[in-house]
């Protein structure tokens, strides 16, 4: 489609409504074919499933969404608050490492955490030498579990919520707080009653992101044989070989999702958080000192140490003493990866903040649903949206195919499928939810009396977006080219299907080695996945912090 | 600023590395492209040798079978892909029934590669196999206990067996050789003895299940043969360790013999290049590379006569299950179905 951009303000509004609406379209296609198959096929992998496995792998599901809820919540809120509102030594550096767990692949933490916890693993080895007890005969804890799995993901995934709600915190103005001192409320009352339920949306929108992850997630259950709902999915379309059966069950995962979050927004009903400071007083930092100091460290330090040094640590011991390293094309994979990831970033939230924008400006219905759905695409395995992706884009090839025959007489092959654009528009269907979420929860803080106010003074909306909103929620948008960035490194289904030939990343490697059960060879790949995930990281949280330095 | 700078910069590199890809590959004689569910490291020095002496270029894609499977259905007539690489038997069968492959045989194949490992309509050809086997701990088995898998599910192996999960394709394909000789009725009933002896849940992977052997979890691992050789191979000190604890144990010898699998290939339908194809399948089925499958990935060559690396040679030699092959295929979805009913998690 073609738009001509006109400075008249109208064709503006025109411009971006409809260029919301063919996005929002595009991206959720993919979901309305996974939700297509609904109607074909039969019901009877689902019969035999109620009949047998169902109420494990849902009970199992719903287990591991309240663990890794729970505990994403206790590592994420404490962090944000003590990193953006007390001072206490170490706290400028545990702002951005905090974030450093975001780039460990859940599977790999897994696996390295299994490396060292296991029954045949250092750690117990050590157990039984020391004591001379044999297996059965000592309680351990046993990481192939449950509550295995919760840790592990709790661990990766707690960032989210740490991250948008830091940003929270940071913009809420300084004098709020202080304001809210004056009245005689003490800091902790300061906390409960006012700067939690002002962070709410940004909590939640965190809180969203690491339950969607969660459910989405197939590599760390799997390999700790815990049976979610997730599993159940991959056994009909791998056991069974029956893609249908198992797009019908991904439809059941998108409902439930979809009813949990109708179920937020009515809890949230009419409440809106805006920010009320124009402009923002430098915040005073609440000095910690004594034992208050040092259990601030701790509860800082900790997630880092388990969420990062020591699955970090481990991997890099491997790289270093046992794995295979003759292969060396590792600086190519890692070039790709971070173009891919790069890349990626950059289209996601450039359409997150055309969807938000438009859908601030002007709401249309089908926008708000075709968004809603693209952005459940988080809580879908990967595999399973890429299947959604390579159908219609299989389609329009043969559609080119068909007309370049009919009218030049030519063959031009596939011309989508099996191609970066393919890939990339498979990552931003998937991530478009965290993008979204991120940049959204920004902009919902900026009342919407500030855009009237420009419009009256004779701004277009785009201009309102550029001069207005996108400086005052830089660290928003930053956020989310971060998480998406970081993601995309991880990301490895729709890698794997979509990618075109001779083409790899650090996560397939990294993936390929760990799934023929080396896990030490795979962990150079792993390793630089992290290593390259914590450039952006340390680039953006400076910037961020930056951005609340000055007024 | 500076870093809109960088991230400029870098915006323009990335494009343009974008730009150098290919977009899609065309068809030509001396090109054959590959999907490959067998992974790069396994695959990819095979093709690089071929590549050397014919000169035939090799497009390779690796990923799940059952995804790349479904890129090949969507894609239909225009898929690039010449052939299809798969490492279980099953997912052959699954493709042929998809109907994405081909009949394409070459009678220097059908010389080479005996007709159990090969489909009887000509659709694929095994190219390596691997025996799914007990390995036992040296000293608290008697390995003349170990006789069948069906002897498996005798109460006397109570709480002495490590196996991993039911959604793992081998163990599936196990199962579905035991519904073809047993029926699902007899298999189903054996599956649930088997789970009543498991030491544990089941979580991990084969070498996982060698190695809680090793370590005392349990008394006998079922795995495939090449993860066993690996620990044998290994650089690491305590893996040869974990090696040297266990023993090999092949079962069903008096009868339809031990289970076995291949890795194969078939040429795509709509294939543009069936020539290269075959020629790069001949070339997988040469002496160098049978030989080259024993040395690097620790498998069974499909071609008689050819030498056995010398650590297999070590697990002694045994008669193999020549169950045709499709048929782990076909029973599949009931071994995966009666696996959920007898609570193989």
């Amino acid at each position: 489609m073609l738009v001509v951009i006109s400075s008249k303000s109208s064709y503006r509004v025109n411009w971006l409504t409809s260029s919301s609406f063919v996005i929002a379209l595009l991206l959720a296609l993919p979901i309305f074919v996974i939700a297509g198959f609904v109607f074909s096929g039969s019901a009877e992998v689902f019969t035999h499933l109620y009949n047998t496995v169902l109420f494990d792998y849902v009970s199992n599901s719903i287990l591991l969404m309240l663990g890794v809820g729970f505990g994403v919540l206790l590592l994420g809120i404490p962090t944000a608050w003590l990193t953006s509102v007390c001072d206490f030594p170490g706290r400028k550096i545990f702002a951005w490492a905090l974030l450093l767990p975001l780039a460990v692949p859940a599977y790999i933490i897994a696996y390295t955490y299994t490396g060292l916890l296991d029954f045949a693993g250092p750690v117990q080895t050590t157990i039984r030498q020391v004591t001379g007890l044999g297996y059965g005969e000592y309680w351990f804890f046993d990481i192939r579990s449950l509550m295995g799995a919760i840790l592990m993901l709790a661990l990766v995934l707690y960032p989210y919520v740490y991250l948008l709600s830091r940003a929270a915190f940071l913009e809420q103005s300084a004098s709020t707080l202080e304001v809210s001192r004056t009245l005689g409320y003490n800091q902790w009352q300061g906390l409960f009653q006012l700067a939690l339920p002002l962070a709410r949306p940004a909590i939640i929108a965190g809180l969203t992101l690491a339950l969607m992850e969660t459910l989405a997630d197939y590599g760390t259950v799997q390999y700790f044989g815990v049976n979610t709902f997730t599993t159940g999915i991959f056994r009909t379309f791998y056991g069974f070989g029956d893609a249908v059966a198992a797009a019908q069950l991904a439809v059941c995962l998108l409902s439930f999702v979809a009813l949990l979050v109708l179920v937020e927004k009515y809890s949230r009903r009419k409440s809106r958080y805006h920010s009320t400071a124009e402009f923002k007083a430098k915040a005073k930092l609440i000095p910690l000192s004594g034992w208050k100091a040092v259990v601030a460290f701790f509860i800082c330090f900790l997630p880092i140490l388990f969420g990062f040094l020591i699955p970090a640590g481990q991997l890099a011991f491997w790289s270093l003493t046992q794995a295979d390293l003759s292969d060396g094309s590792f600086f190519q994979l890692a070039w790709n990866s971070f173009y891919l990831a790069f890349l990626a970033a950059i289209i996601a939230v450039g359409f997150a903040l055309i969807l938000a924008y438009a859908g601030r400006l002007n709401p249309k219905k089908v926008v708000q649903f075709s968004v809603a759905t693209a952005g459940m695409g988080y809580a879908l395995p990967g595999t399973i949206i890429a299947i959604g992706v390579i159908i219609p884009f299989a389609w329009l090839d043969h559609q080119l195919i068909d007309a370049a025959k009919k009218w030049f007489d030519a063959d031009v092959g596939l011309v989508l499928s099996g191609t970066l654009a393919a890939l990339l528009f498979a990552y931003t269907v998937r991530f478009l939810a965290v993008s979204l979420g991120a940049v959204q929860s920004g902009l919902g803080k900026i009342k919407p009396s500030i855009d009237g106010a420009a419009r009256t003074l004779g701004c277009t909306p785009l201009q309102v977006l550029k001069q207005i909103h996108v400086p005052l929620m830089k660290s928003s948008v930053l956020t989310a080219l971060l998480i998406v960035f970081v993601d995309v490194l991880k990301e490895l289904p729709a890698t794997l299907i979509l990618r075109p030939f001779n083409f790899n990343t650090l996560a397939v490697r990294a993936f390929e080695l760990a799934s023929d059960e080396r896990l030490i060879d795979a962990a150079p790949s792993s390793l630089l996945i992290v290593v390259v995930g914590l450039i952006p990281v340390i680039l953006l949280s400076r910037s961020i912090a930056k951005g609340r330095a000055g007024s | 600023m500076k870093f809109t700078h960088v991230v400029s910069t870098m915006a323009m590199a990335a494009v343009f590395a974008t730009g150098l890809l290919p977009l899609s590959v065309s068809a030509d004689d001396n090109l054959v492209n590959v999907y490959s569910a067998r992974k790069e490291a396994l695959i990819k020095p095979l093709f690089d040798r071929f590549t050397e002496e014919t000169g035939i270029t090799v497009n390779l894609v690796t990923g799940k079978a059952d995804a790349l499977l479904k890129r090949l259905q969507v894609e239909g007539n225009a898929t690039p892909a010449d052939l299809f690489v798969t490492v279980d038997a099953g997912r052959l069968h699954r493709a042929k029934a998809a109907g994405v492959l081909q009949v394409a045989t070459s009678e220097t194949l059908d010389k080479l590669i005996p007709a159990h490992l090969k489909d009887v309509d000509g659709y694929w050809y095994g190219m390596s196999q691997r025996a799914r086997t007990v390995f036992y701990v040296k000293g608290k088995v008697d390995p003349a206990e170990l006789t069948t898998y069906e002897d498996l599910a005798d109460p006397k192996w109570k709480g002495r067996i490590c196996i991993r999960s039911s959604s793992n394709i081998y163990n599936q394909s196990l199962v579905a050789s035991m519904i073809d000789a047993n029926g699902v009725e007899a298999t189903e009933a054996w599956a649930k003895g088997l789970v009543a002896n498991f030491a544990k849940p089941p979580a991990g992977g084969d070498t996982d299940q060698l190695r809680a052997a090793a370590a005392g979890v349990c008394d006998i691992a079922i795995a495939n043969t090449y993860y066993y050789a690996r620990l044998i191979h290994s650089k690491k000190e305590s893996d040869n360790e974990v090696a040297a604890k266990l023993g090999t144990a092949w079962l069903n010898q008096e009868g339809r013999g031990a289970h076995v699998n291949v890795s194969g290939v078939g040429v795509t339908k709509y294939a543009s290049n069936v020539e290269s194809a075959l020629k790069l399948m001949e070339f997988m089925a040469s002496d160098e590379s049978q030989t080259w499958y024993g040395a690097e990935n620790n498998e069974y060559p499909v071609v008689k006569n050819v030498e056995i690396s010398p650590v297999l040679k070590g697990l002694g030699e045994f008669k193999a299950d020549d169950i045709e092959l499709s048929k782990l295929g076909t029973n599949n979805r009931a071994a995966v179905e009666l696996m959920d009913r007898a609570g193989w998690k």
